[in-house]
């Protein structure tokens, strides 16, 4: 076996993390997308509004019961021949739509089953006290839905980052295609491989420690 | 004064108030009785809104609202004009006992801050809560957190104040001092609608006892009436088992 080149490996450490922001763009925009979407599928099945809430249903479905390399390649290679407007769809923009499509599916339900957990004692209490529904869920519901949505939202967060990895696939250059070339042209694969898994572990390290932080922040409020 | 008139409420197919007519005047204090599933919560829940009755009309002051036909201002204006309090006190977990207090008085009444919190401070002056203004309601007890229920109800300044059974979900020992409370607002001539199996209380402090069966009114009067001499069987009968599981009435 060969030692490990390990200054080749701390050499490709700034070249990666170069493509780091490329990486976090789309987590990002794919997380705030699919945050809002969320919220608007949850709504619909919290309401139960008709006709909306079948097609939320059938949406979440679809986009649970596939795997998201599908989903990727669908919106990818399968849109633009449906419509020729979209031939010039890039692999940056197909990974967000990916993204946001598929963890909103996820999102939504845990949204809805945050918002289902809040005791419904208290929102006949703030009707009772002739808050309307728009006020009660401002002041007394989110915020507490928040508090016990936070930790799973931010795990999806962090599966999210990992899944920007597949836009490689799309012919995207994030953090894992660049590894992949840089692999190629070093035949270094092993150095490579393990230089980029420890710099995803290194964030999702960074990012669970928040997750603890703010979560201690949350639970203070109510105990005192 | 408050009037309600031939108030219907159905659950599916099973009528749970089959027509309520009851007039409430300013300052009375009225305690409702009777067998469990009779409606009584639900006659409080109609009152509010909480339930939506079928029929019959609720007149509170100026305001006049067919049950069956309200308005989305009258729902409201009614809910302003009662104020509940929850057996489970159903304060908001996320708000300090201060908070829970002003909420309405900031969101519905759109007062300014600082005047929500000098009346909410008053309040918990008057509930004996001064020095747990900050404190959520986890960290209190069952008595404190419905006196701090009672005080939400306090600060609404509502014609009536509803109360549905405030005190079967307490501990024993927290009884007491909800009952001084609401014995303090009686005394205040707070008008109040009050659900209990307390009957020490309504001998003590109600102005009228109504004994409600079936989704109906079946007898009402001073309590030294309704409990000394029954007219219907069913009040008699009712008072009979209640009273054989509770310290004797006489003083
Ligand atoms: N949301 C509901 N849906 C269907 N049935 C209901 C509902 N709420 C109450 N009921 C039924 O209506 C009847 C009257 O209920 P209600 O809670 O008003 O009685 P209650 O007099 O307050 O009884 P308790 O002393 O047990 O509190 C009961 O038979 C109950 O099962
Ligand atoms: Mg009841």
């Amino acid at each position: 076996m060969n030692v490990l080149d390990v200054d080749y490996m701390l050499g490709l450490v700034p070249v990666l993390l170069s493509y780091l922001p490329l990486t976090l763009e789309m987590a990002g925009a794919g997380m705030v997308l699919a945050l809002i979407l969320a919220c608007l599928l949850a709504v619909v099945r919290v309401l139960a509004i008709p006709g909306l809430n079948a097609l939320t249903l059938l949406f979440i479905s679809f986009f649970r019961g596939t795997p998201l390399l599908v989903q990727l390649f669908l919106f990818y290679y399968g849109l633009p021949q449906l419509f020729s407007a979209l031939t010039e769809i890039n692999g940056i923009t197909a990974t967000i739509l990916g993204l946001t499509l598929h963890f909103s599916a996820y999102m939504a339900e845990s949204i809805r089953a945050a918002i289902v957990g809040v005791d419904r004692s208290q929102t006949e209490a703030a009707l009772s006290i002739g808050m309307t529904n728009g006020q009660l869920m401002r002041r007394i519901v989110l915020p507490q839905a928040t508090r016990i949505a936070v930790p799973t939202l931010m795990n999806y967060f962090i599966d999210m980052i990992k899944a920007t990895s597949l836009a490689f696939t799309l012919g995207v250059t994030e953090l894992m295609g660049a590894t992949q070339k840089e692999a190629a042209g070093s035949f270094l694969y092993f150095e490579a491989f393990i230089t980029v898994a420890v710099i995803y572990w290194g964030i999702v390290e960074l990012l669970a420690w928040l997750q603890r932080r703010l979560e201690a922040r949350f639970n203070e409020a109510y105990q005192r | 004064m408050i009037v309600v008139e031939g108030l219907i409420k159905h659950f599916q197919d099973s009528a749970v108030l089959s027509g309520i007519d009851l007039q409430i005047q300013q300052g009375e204090i009225i305690v409702v009785i009777g067998p469990s599933g009779t409606g009584k919560s639900t006659l409080l829940r109609c009152l509010n809104f909480l339930e939506r009755p079928d029929a019959g009309r609720i007149r509170i002051g100026n305001l006049d609202v067919d049950a069956a036909r309200p308005r989305k201002a009258d729902i409201l204006a009614l809910r302003r004009a009662t104020a509940f309090v929850f057996q489970n006190y159903a304060l908001f977990a996320n708000k300090t006992a201060l908070e829970n207090i002003i909420e309405g008085l900031i969101v519905v009444n759109r007062w300014p801050k600082a005047k929500a919190q000098a009346r909410g401070r008053e309040i918990l002056e008057r509930i004996g809560l001064a020095d747990k203004a900050d404190a959520y309601p986890a960290s209190l007890s069952g008595g404190q957190q419905q006196r701090v229920g009672i005080g939400r109800a306090m600060a609404a300044q509502a014609e009536v104040i509803l109360f549905d059974e405030p005190t079967s979900s307490l501990d024993p020992e927290w009884v007491e001092e909800v009952l001084g409370l609401m014995k303090q607002l009686a005394e205040e001539r707070q008008t109040m609608l009050v659900v209990t199996h307390e009957m020490a209380f309504a001998r003590d402090v109600a102005d009228r006892v109504i004994f409600m069966e079936g989704g109906r009114i079946v007898e009402q009067g001073p309590p030294s009436e309704l409990f000394s001499a029954p007219r219907d069987p069913r009040t008699r009968d009712f008072l009979r088992k209640v009273l054989a599981n509770q310290a004797p009435l006489e003083s």
